[in-house]
C-alpha cells in the first residue's frame, strides 16, 4: 500500500534513532521547558479547545513528514478519548512519549481529546488506549462520524494504537457480543473474538526493518486480528497470542498498531523512539543516567519471562 | 442450628472441624477451608445456612472488608449477635464459614466479592444490598467493570424485595442500584474518576459539577440522596448534622462509615446509638495498624489499584513523614503493573519515597517518570533502617501487604 505522502519506503528502511540531530534542528539546543512537564498529562477534562488554529503556517502547511522540530511548533500529541480508551494505564504511553521528548529538547503539548470533543486533525502523534467492549463500540462510532482521525491519519499523522484502540483502526472487529462493528479502516486489518482470552505477557521480536529491541509487555484481550495487504506484521510472537497468528501487531506507513495493553512504550523504549523519529526526524540518543531504570526493568521483565515455565 | 435439615447440620459440623483444623496446624485462618468442605457436603449449605436471618451483602471495589466491618458494629449496638466475615473471605465459602460459625445470630453482615453477588443475592436472599464503588482492579483476572455493572442491574431488577443502600455519586454504582425495588441513596462522595467519565446508560460523556454527575444526553443523572457525606460530618435524612470522629483516617472511611449508617437506620438504630460503636474501629484485618518497629512508628495502609492508592495518599499525614511503597504482581494481586500508570504520584513531591516489593523496578520507572526522588530498598527493615527514628507511614498491595504483615511478626 503506498501511502499518503509516499511513506511506504521510508517505514521500513532501517531508522536510525540514535543518529545525531542535524545542526538545522533548533528544538535539539538541549533546552528543556520549563515548568512541571506532566502537569499538562492528568485531568481529563482539559480541553481539545486548544487545537492549532489555521493561520498557525508552521502546523497547516507544511506536507507530511516534515512536521515537528524543524520549526518552533511543539509536537502535539492527542490523546483520543481516554474517558472511553483508558483501562490499563494508558496514560503511561502518553507520559513516557512527552518525557522521552523533551529529554531531548524537544517541545512537547499533550493534547487530551474526550469522546464529546472534535479530534484535532494537525495532531503529530496520535494515541489509543485500551477499553472495554462497550466502549471500544462507542469509540469508534464517535470517530467514524467525527472523522478527524481518519483525515490525520490521510494526512500523515503517527497513530499508535492499543488493544480496542489497534482493533477499531480496522476495518471491522467484534463488539460486545462478538457481533462485527464497522471501524475506521485506516489500518489494513480486520479482527473478530476468539475462543478464548490472551492474558499474559509477551514476547515478540520486531520486523528488523523497524530496528527496534524485542517487545516485553502484558495483553490482555480476546480479539484475534488478520491483517490485510496492505498493513505488515509488527513483531513475530515469542511468548503470549498477539494477533493470534503468530504474528503481533501491525505497521502500514506511520500507523502502528499493537496487543501489548497499557504502557507498551515503558517497557519498550525503542517504540517509543521510533515513533517519536516519525514524527520529528531522528533522535539523539538519551543520556546513560536517563535510562537507567528503563534498562532495568527491560532486563527485569525479559528474564523474568524467559525463566518462567511456558 | 436445630432448624437447619440433618445433611445441612453434618455439614457445618466437618467444616466447622476442618476450619478448626486449618487454626491449630497454622494453615489459615479457617475463613475459607470450614466453608469448602461444608459445601461439598452439601451443595445448598449457603441457602441454608441463610434462611430466616437478616442478611446484609457489602460489594463494591473498595472498602468492603472495612464497611463490612463498620456495618456489623452499627447492628451490633442494637444488642444482637452479628454473624460476620471480617477477614474478607468473601466468596461462598467464606459467607458459609461466617454463618456456620455463628448458627443462633439473628443479623448477619457479609462481605461479598462484586462479581458473584447477583448468585450472593440468590442464595442468601438478603435484606439489604451495600454497593460502595466500582473502579477497575486486577484487570487480568477480574471482569470488566461495565459488564459487573450490568450484571447487577439485572439482580436487582429479579430481586425487588431487597433495599439497596447506593453511593450516588458514583456513576456507575448509581445505574446498576437503580433497577432495584428501593434504593437509598447516599452522597458518599467519589474521588476516582477514571472509570465513570461516560454515562453507563447511554455512553455520552458525563457533566459533573457541585451538585453531582449527570448525563446530557439521556438525562440519567446523581439522584437526590438521604445521607450525605459533608467533610468531617455526616448530614442524615431529617437534615441533622453530627460530626463522625473515627478513628479510622482517610476520607474514604468516612465514606464507608456513612454508609454504614444508612444500612443501621434501615434496622432501626438511630445515628447516635450506632456512631459510638464506628468511633471504636481502630484497624480492620491489619489495615491502618500503627506498630512499632526498631523505635519507627510505622502505619500499614492497604491500596489494591488506582482507586484505592488515590485514597492511601489522602491518608498521608501532612507533616511530609516519609513513605514506603511496596508493589507484588502475583495473582491475588493482579499480574499485570499497569495500573501504576493509573496514580498520580505527585502528591509524594517533597517526601522521602521508599520503594520495596517484587515489582519495584516498575515502580521506579513510573516515579521517576513523575520527576519523584526514591530510594530502592530490599524490604520493610531495610526501609525503616533508612528513615530517622519517627514515623513511617507504609503503603503496599495486596500480597506486599501480607509480607510486611509477616515481616511484623517477627523479631525485629
Amino acid at each position: 500500500m503506498t501511502g499518503p505522502g509516499g511513506w511506504e519506503g521510508n517505514v521500513w528502511e532501517p531508522m536510525n534513532p540514535m543518529g545525531s540531530p542535524s545542526p538545522g534542528h533548533s528544538a535539539f539546543n538541549g533546552e528543556r521547558d520549563g515548568g512541571d512537564p506532566s502537569d499538562m498529562l492528568w485531568g481529563a477534562e482539559q480541553s481539545a479547545d486548544g487545537a492549532p488554529q489555521a493561520s498557525d503556517p508552521m502546523t497547516f502547511q507544511q506536507p507530511a513528514g516534515q512536521r515537528g522540530p524543524a520549526g518552533p511548533s511543539a509536537l502535539r500529541l492527542v490523546w483520543i478519548y481516554p474517558d472511553l480508551l483508558s483501562t490499563y494505564g494508558d496514560r503511561g504511553n502518553l507520559i513516557m512519549l512527552a518525557r522521552r521528548a523533551r529529554l531531548r529538547g524537544l517541545h512537547v503539548e499533550p493534547i487530551q481529546v474526550n469522546s464529546d470533543q472534535p479530534v484535532p486533525r494537525q495532531g503529530d502523534i496520535y494515541l489509543l488506549g485500551g477499553g472495554e467492549d462497550l466502549p471500544q463500540v462507542l469509540a469508534a462510532e464517535r470517530l467514524r462520524a467525527g472523522g478527524g482521525l481518519a483525515a490525520a491519519a490521510a494526512g500523515g499523522a503517527v497513530i499508535f494504537a492499543v488493544c480496542a484502540g489497534y482493533q477499531l483502526i480496522g476495518t471491522v472487529f467484534g463488539g460486545a457480543q462478538g457481533e462485527p462493528v464497522e471501524g475506521l479502516g485506516i489500518l489494513d486489518i480486520s479482527s473478530g473474538r476468539g475462543e478464548r482470552r490472551g492474558v499474559g505477557e509477551v514476547l515478540a521480536d520486531v520486523d528488523p526493518r523497524l530496528g527496534v529491541d524485542r517487545l516485553t509487555g502484558f495483553e490482555n484481550h480476546q480479539g484475534v486480528t488478520k491483517l490485510g495487504p496492505g498493513a505488515t506484521p509488527l513483531a513475530r510472537v515469542v511468548l503470549g497470542v498477539g494477533n493470534g497468528d503468530g504474528t503481533e501487531g501491525a505497521v502500514a506507513n506511520r500507523i502502528l498498531g499493537t496487543y501489548l495493553h497499557g504502557p507498551a512504550l515503558v517497557r519498550n523504549p525503542g517504540l517509543a523512539d521510533l515513533l517519536l523519529s516519525w514524527a520529528a526526524g531522528p533522535l539523539p540518543p538519551l543520556p546513560d543516567e536517563d535510562e537507567i531504570w528503563t534498562r532495568r526493568l527491560r532486563s527485569e521483565r525479559l528474564a523474568a519471562v524467559s525463566a518462567a515455565p511456558a | 442450628m436445630s432448624r437447619l435439615p440433618i445433611r445441612a447440620r453434618v455439614a457445618t459440623t466437618l467444616g466447622g472441624a476442618a476450619g478448626k483444623m486449618s487454626r491449630l496446624t497454622g494453615r489459615g485462618d479457617g475463613s475459607v477451608i470450614g466453608g469448602v468442605v461444608g459445601l461439598r457436603v452439601a451443595p445448598d449449605l449457603l441457602r441454608q445456612l441463610a434462611a430466616g436471618r437478616q442478611i446484609v451483602l457489602v460489594t463494591g471495589t473498595n472498602g468492603k472488608t472495612t464497611t463490612t466491618r463498620l456495618v456489623a458494629a452499627a447492628i451490633g449496638s442494637l444488642g444482637q449477635e452479628v454473624a460476620s466475615n471480617a477477614f474478607g473471605a468473601n466468596m461462598e465459602s467464606g459467607l458459609v464459614s461466617a454463618l456456620s460459625g455463628a448458627p443462633e445470630a439473628p443479623f448477619a453482615v457479609l462481605e461479598v466479592d462484586e462479581r458473584y453477588l447477583p448468585s450472593m443475592i440468590k442464595a442468601t436472599r438478603p435484606r439489604v444490598v451495600v454497593l460502595l464503588n466500582l473502579s477497575r482492579d486486577q484487570m487480568d483476572r477480574a471482569a470488566e467493570i461495565w459488564l459487573v455493572a450490568r450484571r447487577w442491574r439485572e439482580a436487582f431488577a429479579a430481586a425487588q424485595d431487597v433495599r439497596v443502600v447506593a453511593n450516588a455519586d458514583d456513576p456507575l454504582v448509581a445505574w446498576a442500584a437503580g433497577s432495584a425495588g428501593r434504593v437509598v441513596w447516599v452522597a458518599a462522595g467519589q474521588r476516582w474518576h477514571e472509570d465513570s467519565w461516560c454515562c453507563p446508560e447511554c455512553g455520552a460523556h458525563l457533566r459533573r459539577d457541585e451538585l453531582g454527575w449527570r448525563c446530557g444526553e439521556c438525562g440519567l443523572s446523581r439522584p437526590s440522596a438521604r445521607w450525605v457525606l459533608d467533610g468531617d460530618s455526616v448530614i442524615d435524612a431529617a437534615g441533622t448534622v453530627r460530626e463522625l470522629h473515627l478513628s479510622l483516617p482517610g476520607r474514604a472511611n468516612r465514606s464507608n462509615a456513612v454508609m454504614a449508617l444508612a444500612v443501621a437506620g434501615l434496622f432501626g438504630a438511630d445515628v447516635d446509638q450506632a456512631l459510638p460503636s464506628l468511633r471504636q474501629v481502630e484497624s480492620v484485618a491489619g489495615r491502618y495498624t500503627t506498630v512499632q518497629r526498631r523505635g519507627r512508628l510505622l502505619r500499614l495502609l492497604l491500596a489494591k489499584n488506582p482507586a484505592g492508592w488515590l485514597e492511601a495518599f489522602d491518608v498521608l499525614k501532612p507533616d511530609m513523614r516519609p513513605v514506603l511503597l511496596a508493589v507484588n504482581a502475583q495473582v491475588p494481586d493482579g499480574k499485570d503493573t499497569s495500573w501504576l500508570w493509573d496514580v498520580d504520584y505527585r502528591v509524594l513531591r517533597g517526601r522521602h519515597v521508599l520503594v520495596a516489593g517484587e515489582r519495584r523496578i516498575d515502580l521506579a520507572v513510573r516515579l521517576e517518570a513523575d520527576d519523584i526522588p526514591f530510594e530502592l530498598v530490599e524490604g520493610l527493615d531495610a526501609a525503616v533502617d533508612a528513615v530517622p527514628p519517627g514515623s513511617l507511614d507504609v503503603i503496599a498491595n495486596y500480597t506486599a501487604f501480607q509480607q510486611i504483615r509477616a515481616t511484623l511478626g517477627r523479631t525485629a
